[in-house]
């Protein structure tokens, strides 16, 4: 099952997967005419500074998600094929519970008068969700974690060679 | 950024408006900036291209991603023509003010702005006889002509040292005409156009000379002409200048003919008396930013404060009315002043704001605007609340307004004992502090601290702008500062009863620096450039601050910035600025965001200077 991973070095704070992810839950699915929606979009990814850095925070889809554990009419529930934490709007309240046990802060209020939780969905419709697409530093990552372990691995490795070569020549 | 006052500004004033803009619930450019966080990283590295329609383009800087523009623009080309055209945006700034002042005294040399009058006539002489022209309509002819130059040269420039101007030459970056630089500046960033950085820098550098010492030093010499060449003169700073009982008008922006006039409105006997009748004290003027320093320098109009407390003057709620032209002004003025009686006034035909009233100000009837303008202020004063006025009472006393004349004259007539004062040690250098205030830097910290560094250590500070506003409410223009500075510089300073840091004036008048600079260095015999003196912009926001930049650095001046420019996508291009410049041009620049750093490389390279001339 693919993830979305996130390389922390490099995400520059340019928000355009927060942009992208909007613009994936509009109507429209077009960031022309979504600007013009309303009530607008609303983002599922969030880009924060933190300690003079910038991360961006998006649902890790926990396994034994908190939130789906707190959910007081299983609005919140983890798809027992895909393991995604996804919410049914029919059934959510507005109770919060899910957002007070979030350790990460991803969820949203939906736009316009409902009262209702909003969470990333990891753009199901899609092949890879819309905030990987548009990360223009392939900060975030949709991997298998084996793959994306395998990635890190072989970057772990160029950078242990190049080092090594360097602390030869000096 | 933390939300507290105190870590906001170092400025006691600004931190009482600011606990109290908090409690209120009003915004300001510090919550905004805090709002923003995280700022887009390709923005800050320089690395987004919008000039053409195939884009946005955005080189990635960490290599995977794409690392061309649709065009093929590489990062080295996307950060210098970006550079490019901030610098010709800060030229364009200065000299269309200037162009405003060129036009007016043509108008008073025809007799057609009736308001106006020429007050320096001695300095008018001066400049007929540089331009070689026999009366005052060939002389705003010749000015005005400047700007639509097409192979130069430049009158002004030609007072560069010399050496100065061959390297110029040399280098193909004298200036042939004001507007034509900025306008080549963006014909070359268009689409396809130049696409070498360094042939994109060495334009840059040509159009920030041609506001150095084009634009600002004409915006300098004909405000002098017409208002008169400031002398030393002592006021007051800090927002508590604005005074309780009195009708308040904050005259905010850039150019003196709008501040002039109001000046004079609000000493006119039926204009003091109709604000008697609404229950007022009488009427105080106060300025902010550099359109306050050009009336403090000279007719000494206390100024309430710097950039960033234009939204502090605002939540005094004694404002009642702030009177704008160009530059600087903040959009979000209107909505605050919405929160309070205040009245926002805009008056250029340039320059409209949300919910500013806009009462346009034309050369014609300057006097008579002024006096509506007035009136307007006068009459918002009972709507005024009073017990949401909040005023700090805390300003600070300053010695302003040395014109390079008046330095020469403190001197007793010639630069020679300043020379003789550098020669000895007793000055060791001389460092040119300006530029604006951003809320990046806690407000304030960045330039006094470097100016207080500096004179410790014997060097002699030429301030405008925003620093010499910091520098004002610090108390550190007053004769009595010299008790600060170091053992030499407090000599020279208690001897000619002058401030250890004297203020030259508004952003413009960075010109009046670059005359002294020539002045000196000619006197030496040498270039700009081989002078002990360095320059600094500790809290730097403006695209006029990079045009300042590049004229500095393009004039000779090793010059530290506070906050970074939108360049180090580019290794290239930063190395160029920071040190190739150096062996083309005699200095760069370095950034330092912690000013007793910058202090120290300043005297780093005065101490270095100072070795070289063999003193």
């Amino acid at each position: 099952m693919k993830e979305i991973f996130v390389r922390l070095e490099r995400c520059m704070g340019c928000r355009s997967c927060e942009m992208a992810c909007a613009v994936e839950h509009s109507m429209s699915k077009s960031l022309c005419s979504a600007v013009a929606e309303r009530p607008g979009p609303r983002r599922r990814v969030y880009v924060e500074m933190a300690e003079g850095h910038k991360i961006p925070l998006v649902c890790r889809h926990c396994e034994d998600a908190p939130c789906a554990a707190v959910c007081r009419t299983g609005a919140m529930h983890q798809d027992p094929q895909s393991g995604t934490v996804e919410r049914d709007l029919e059934k959510c309240v507005g109770c919060w519970m899910c957002a007070m046990i979030c350790p990460y802060g991803v969820i949203g209020r939906s736009s316009g008068s409902t009262r209702a939780a909003i969470k990333c969905d990891r753009c199901k419709s899609l092949e890879v969700p819309a905030c990987v697409n548009a990360c223009p530093t392939g900060t975030l990552v949709f991997a298998t974690q084996e793959n994306f372990m395998e990635m890190v691995r072989k970057e772990a490795a160029s950078r242990l060679v190049r080092d090594t070569r360097s602390t030869a020549r000096t | 950024m933390s939300k507290n006052a105190r870590d906001r500004s170092i400025d006691p004033a600004s931190q009482e408006m600011l606990a109290l803009a908090s409690r209120a619930g009003l915004e300001t450019a510090w919550d905004r900036l805090e709002k923003q966080q995280p700022q887009c990283g390709f923005g800050e590295l320089g690395l987004c291209c919008r000039n053409c329609n195939m884009g946005p383009c955005r080189i990635d800087p960490f290599g995977e991603g794409p690392q061309r523009g649709v065009c093929g623009a590489t990062a080295e080309i996307i950060v210098a023509r970006n550079l490019l055209r901030s610098i010709a945006a800060g030229a364009a700034a200065h000299s269309d003010h200037a162009r405003d002042v060129a036009h007016i005294f043509k108008l008073v040399s025809q007799g057609k702005a009736t308001s106006y009058s020429i007050t320096d006539k001695a300095k008018m002489e001066r400049l007929m006889k540089e331009y070689g022209v026999a009366d005052q309509i060939a002389l705003a002819e010749a000015i005005l002509s400047e700007f639509g130059k097409q192979d130069g040269p430049i009158k002004f420039v030609s007072r560069a040292p010399a050496k100065r101007l061959d390297l110029w030459k040399r280098l193909g970056i004298e200036p042939r005409g004001i507007d034509r630089e900025i306008v080549e500046c963006m014909h070359r960033t268009h689409m396809g156009v130049d696409n070498d950085p360094l042939n994109l820098i060495l334009q840059g550098l040509r159009a920030s000379l041609a506001d150095g010492w084009g634009g600002s030093m004409i915006a300098t010499e004909l405000q002098d002409v017409l208002f008169g060449t400031p002398v030393p003169t002592f006021s007051e700073t800090n927002l508590g200048v604005l005074e309780k009982e009195k009708v308040n008008i904050v005259v905010h922006g850039h150019e003196p003919i709008l501040s002039q006039m109001i000046v004079a409105a609000a000493s006119d006997p039926e204009m003091i008396d109709l604000a008697q009748n609404q229950g007022a004290e009488g009427i105080n003027v106060a300025g902010m930013c550099c359109t306050g320093n050009e009336i403090l320098m000279r007719h000494g109009v206390p100024s309430a404060g710097n950039f960033l407390q234009q939204e502090l003057a605002v939540a005094t709620g004694a404002v009642d009315a702030m009177i704008v032209d160009v530059q600087c002004v903040m959009p979000a003025l209107g909505a605050l002043a919405g929160c309070y009686h205040t009245k926002l006034i805009s008056t250029s035909p340039k320059a409209k704001f949300p919910g500013a009233t806009h009462m346009e100000f034309h050369e014609e009837t300057a006097y008579d605007t002024a006096r509506s303008i007035v009136r307007a202020g006068i009459l918002n004063f009972k709507n005024r609340n009073p017990s949401r006025v909040h005023i700090p009472e805390i300003k600070s006393k300053a010695m302003v307004g040395f014109s390079v004349e008046t330095i020469v004259d403190a001197l007793g007539g010639s630069l020679d004992p300043l020379l003789g004062a550098i020669k000895s040690g007793a000055i060791r250098g001389i460092g040119a502090v300006v530029g604006c205030n951003n809320p990046k830097i806690q407000h304030d910290f960045g330039h006094v601290n470097l100016v207080r560094e500096l004179i410790k250590k014997n060097v002699l500070v030429v301030t405008t702008g925003c620093n010499a506003l910091a520098c004002a409410k610090a108390e550190l223009l007053q004769p009595e500062a010299a008790d600060l500075a170091g053992d030499g510089l407090k000599g020279i300073c208690k001897a000619l009863g002058i401030p250890p840091v004297l203020h030259m004036g508004s952003c413009v008048d960075i010109s009046r620096i670059l005359v002294a600079a020539a002045a000196i260095a000619d006197a030496l015999g040498v270039d700009i450039s081989d002078l002990p003196a360095a320059g600094a912009a500790p809290e730097w926001m403006s695209e006029k601050a990079v045009s300042i930049g590049a004229y500095v650095i393009g004039s000779g001046v090793f010059t530290v910035l506070g906050t970074v420019p939108p360049v180090l996508g580019s290794p290239a291009v930063a190395a160029l600025l920071t040190e190739g410049a150096k062996d083309v041009l005699g200095a760069s620049f370095a950034v330092e965001p912690d000013p007793f750093k910058a202090a120290s490389l300043m005297i780093e390279h005065i101490d270095e200077q100072r070795k070289k001339l063999g003193l």
